[in-house]
């Protein structure tokens, strides 16, 4: 019963969403306002039947109808509620369900904050978004049904892949991710509607900056959840591998954040209108080829993808729509001339354009990195596989430039720089880079990596701290504003400037945790006998004691250590291995120490099963919490930024 | 404005440039062959020195550890019952057990054992819960469950 409805509902949800589409095209080239109204209903009616399929599922797994296919294979009697609800995104046909019914909250969303606005673009919005999810209806209307049926029924299912019930994280780092890459499809849309109606002048530009910045700063948390589950849950102490999956979420935040920063040049200066188009469509491109990635199977080999044809009419559409969309853009091609030229060789607008290009640059590499295994295997047959150095080796220097023009951008005007407006401007911060420089190599850090970031991270807050005592002291010399009246005037009245400054500042955190952990790392593992310790980077690791749990869903074995820092006893941590009837082997349950200085990382390798001795493998990584703490500060920044701006100051 | 431009394209095929540059040279040296033993065989000398992986099987009753100087020797093997034996330094991944699939990363030496840094094992992406009089690796475990936890 569950499934009829679920899949009755889906199949209502394709043939209106077909219908919204004809009725908002029809809207659009006729001008009548009741197709475009009839296509804008239609929006709301396919996340009304959605909705009712989303709930179906979670009825039924919440129910252990197993006679769902779905629900057999991703959920067992014994899984923990929490598990349970989120196994609606643990696979292939749920996580589509899913990514269907956040892009009608988006597309319903849309609709609704522009009722009866913009009539030449909406219409076309509607369209654009409605077809996008007519394909993923459609997929699960016919090959990937969510409700497909199993018979015999079995008693129990196998539960969730061990790995993704093994930390809460799982419940928040999946729904960031795919907020973040449905929420492309709304600039995607704009970008769609201003080609086709022809409007193109810069009002797009305006109606999608807060989804953009919504979008990228729900990718970013994403992405940042991503590493830290790795950190928690893989238990070999890293929270970043270039792993394919991994590499699949960052490429469209590249291109998102390149397209985040030339917006401005289009907004000031309109110039680089085609480049703008074409980022948008690319950065929607990617998030549809991630998830093809990461779902399709590819990964584990070229061979496998083609068994099911979700795959190849999953890359179909990725291509269609590339060859479409560019279609128009070429097709638009004459009424996308550029206003002006670049002035300057140092000026705002040309640090913009290098720091595209590095983005893109950046992005490029971690897509032939990506990529390169699978055509190798497809054309040659033999297995290769693309490691972190080479990511390394091509994107730390690519990072650092980065950093560099973080520092350098925000400092130079528009158009042009007279020298002595760079002099006046990069005095202070080159000095605080360069006592920065001084005191880190004075302290150690003589690798060139590390000490170039805190160079470039010294650069980078000094710059944008004078910036802001600048302003602040202009504001109060012509209002008399107490100082920090005037920052709250300031930062109110350019909320994007100084949201950005705050997102820099996040940036700049990440990117000392990342130079510093993986600069300053130490391991050590020792087998130890009860009672037994083993000592690295001033810490001492006692063994206590080995113990064993019975779960419903697993079997935890936990070794209880206590750790020391200089003779003072921090606490007791347990690292465990758990076991998963569905797994042979277990799955690493690190445990960590976590400070802002440094991180002691324990994992639990190898167990007597007489309890009476255990192999610990300690880390000591200076600066983690940096990263995470960063990726929080990116958050207010991101907020600072959309944060609604009262009415009256509009305009 | 026609200089300016040129610089610009100037500047920006620099930095096309020099990417290029660096993801040819990064593929160069960052590429690592996979082989099963029987292809590793195979390649003879030619697979001497190079960054390698190497999977396959480990071969029951091969595994050798020696938690004093934590040493680590096992074998490797695949379905054509070609072996390669492997010499590791450092303890095994979690609970490593005879039977399971394995990547291993390193190098292989001319005197015939591949030299190891870094021991994966491998999580099949089809789990599937043990069939009916077939032990799980856990069971051995169990002992370590004691009254009132």
């Amino acid at each position: 019963m569950t499934a009829t409805i679920g899949h009755f509902s889906l199949v209502v949800a394709l043939v209106v969403a077909v219908y919204g589409v004809v009725a908002s095209v029809l809207g659009a080239r006729r001008r009548q306002e009741a197709f475009t109204f009839s296509g804008q209903t239609s929006a709301w009616a396919v996340l009304g039947l959605l909705t009712v399929a989303v709930v179906a599922m979670e009825y039924a797994l919440l129910t252990h109808d197993f006679s769902i296919e779905y629900v057999a294979n991703n959920h067992s009697r014994e899984t923990p509620l929490l598990f349970t609800i989120i196994a609606l995104w643990g696979a292939l046909e749920g996580s589509i369900l899913f990514w269907a019914w956040l892009l009608a909250i988006y597309t319903s969303l849309v609709v609704y904050s522009n009722w009866r606005k913009h009539q030449e673009l909406m219409p076309y919005v509607t369209a654009t978004l409605l077809t996008l999810n007519v394909f993923f209806l459609g997929l699960m209307a016919g090959p990937a049904n969510p409700f497909r049926q199993i018979f015999p029924v079995p008693e129990n299912g196998t539960g969730p892949n061990p790995l993704l019930q093994n930390h809460y994280l799982m419940a928040v780092h999946p729904p960031m991710l795919y907020l973040g890459f449905v929420g492309f499809s709304v600039p995607y849309a704009f970008a769609m509607a201003a080609l086709f109606s022809g409007r193109l002048r810069e009002d797009w530009l305006f109606l999608i900056r807060r989804w953009l910045i919504t979008a990228w700063a729900f990718l970013s948390m994403g992405i940042l959840l991503g590493g830290w589950w790795s950190y928690e849950v893989l238990g070999w102490g890293g929270y970043w591998a270039w792993d394919p999956v991994e590499n699949a979420s960052f490429l469209p935040w590249l291109t998102a954040t390149a397209f985040l920063h030339s917006v401005m040049v289009q907004e000031r200066r309109r110039m680089l209108k085609v480049w703008n188009l074409t980022l948008v469509i690319v950065t929607f491109a990617l998030t549809l080829f991630g998830t093809f990635l990461t779902r399709s199977g590819i990964l584990s080999s070229v061979h496998a993808f083609s068994l099911s044809v979700i795959g190849p009419l999953f890359l179909s559409f990725i291509g269609a729509l590339l060859l479409g969309s560019i279609s128009v853009l070429v097709w638009r091609g004459d009424k996308l001339k550029d206003d002006a030229e670049l002035d300057g060789a140092v000026s705002r607008e040309s640090a913009f354009l290098v720091n595209n290009l590095l983005l893109v640059g950046f992005a490029f590499a971690v897509l032939v990195g990506t990529m390169f295994p699978l055509v190798v295997e497809a054309i040659q047959g033999t297995k290769i596989s693309v490691g972190a150095p080479f990511f390394n080796q091509v994107n730390v220097p690519i990072a650092l430039a980065l950093l560099f023009l973080m520092g350098v951008g925000p400092l130079l005007p528009w158009r042009r720089t007279p020298p002595e407006v760079l002099r006046q401007r990069f005095l202070l911060p080159g000095i605080g880079a360069m006592l920065v420089g001084v005191l880190g190599y004075v302290l150690g850090i003589t690798r060139l990596a590390p000490l170039l970031t805190c160079v470039l991270a010294a650069f980078i807050v000094v710059g944008m701290g004078q910036d802001l005592v600048v302003a602040v002291s202009a504001r109060r010399r012509s209002s008399g504003e107490g100082p920090l009246v005037a920052l709250g005037q300031l930062v109110a009245r350019n909320r994007r400037r100084y949201g950005g400054f705050v997102v820099h500042l996040g940036v700049v955190l990440i990117a000392l945790g990342i130079a510093m952990s993986s600069a300053f790392s130490q391991q050590r593992e020792s087998t130890l006998r009860t009672g037994g310790s083993l000592a690295i980077a001033g810490y001492s690791v006692q063994l206590v004691e080995v113990r064993g749990y019975q779960e419903p869903q697993r079997l935890t074995v936990a070794s209880s250590v206590a750790i020391e820092k200089d003779g003072r006893l921090l606490g007791t941590l347990e690292p465990a291995l758990r076991f998963y009837p569905s797994l042979r082997t277990p799955v690493a349950t690190p445990a960590v120490h976590s400070t802002l200085a440094e991180d002691l990382y324990l994992t639990l390798t190898a167990v007597e099963p007489d309890g009476s001795s255990a192999t610990i493998t300690a880390l000591v990584k200076p600066m983690v919490a940096w990263i995470w703490l960063g990726g929080g500060v990116v958050l207010i920044g991101a907020l600072i930024a959309i944060w609604p701006t009262p009415r009256r100051q509009v305009g | 404005m026609k200089r300016k431009r040129l610089r610009l394209l100037i500047g920006g095929a620099v930095l096309l440039l020099a990417l290029g540059y660096l993801v040819y040279d990064g593929l160069g040296s960052g590429v690592v062959y996979f082989y099963t033993p029987f292809e590793l065989l195979n390649q003879g000398s030619q697979a001497y020195g190079r960054p390698l992986r190497l999977g396959g099987q480990v071969v029951p009753g091969s595994v050798q550890w020696d938690a004093e100087i934590r040493d680590l020797r096992f074998q490797v093997t695949d379905e054509s019952n070609q072996v390669v034996p492997v010499h590791h330094v450092g303890a095994p991944p979690d609970l490593f057990q005879p039977g399971m699939g394995v990547v291993v990363e390193g190098t292989f030496s001319a005197s015939g054992v591949f030299e190891s840094h870094n021991v994966l094992v491998k999580h099949s992406e089809q789990y599937a819960p043990p069939k009916p009089g077939e032990s799980h690796p856990a069971d051995a475990y169990r002992t370590l469950i004691k009254e009132g936890s």
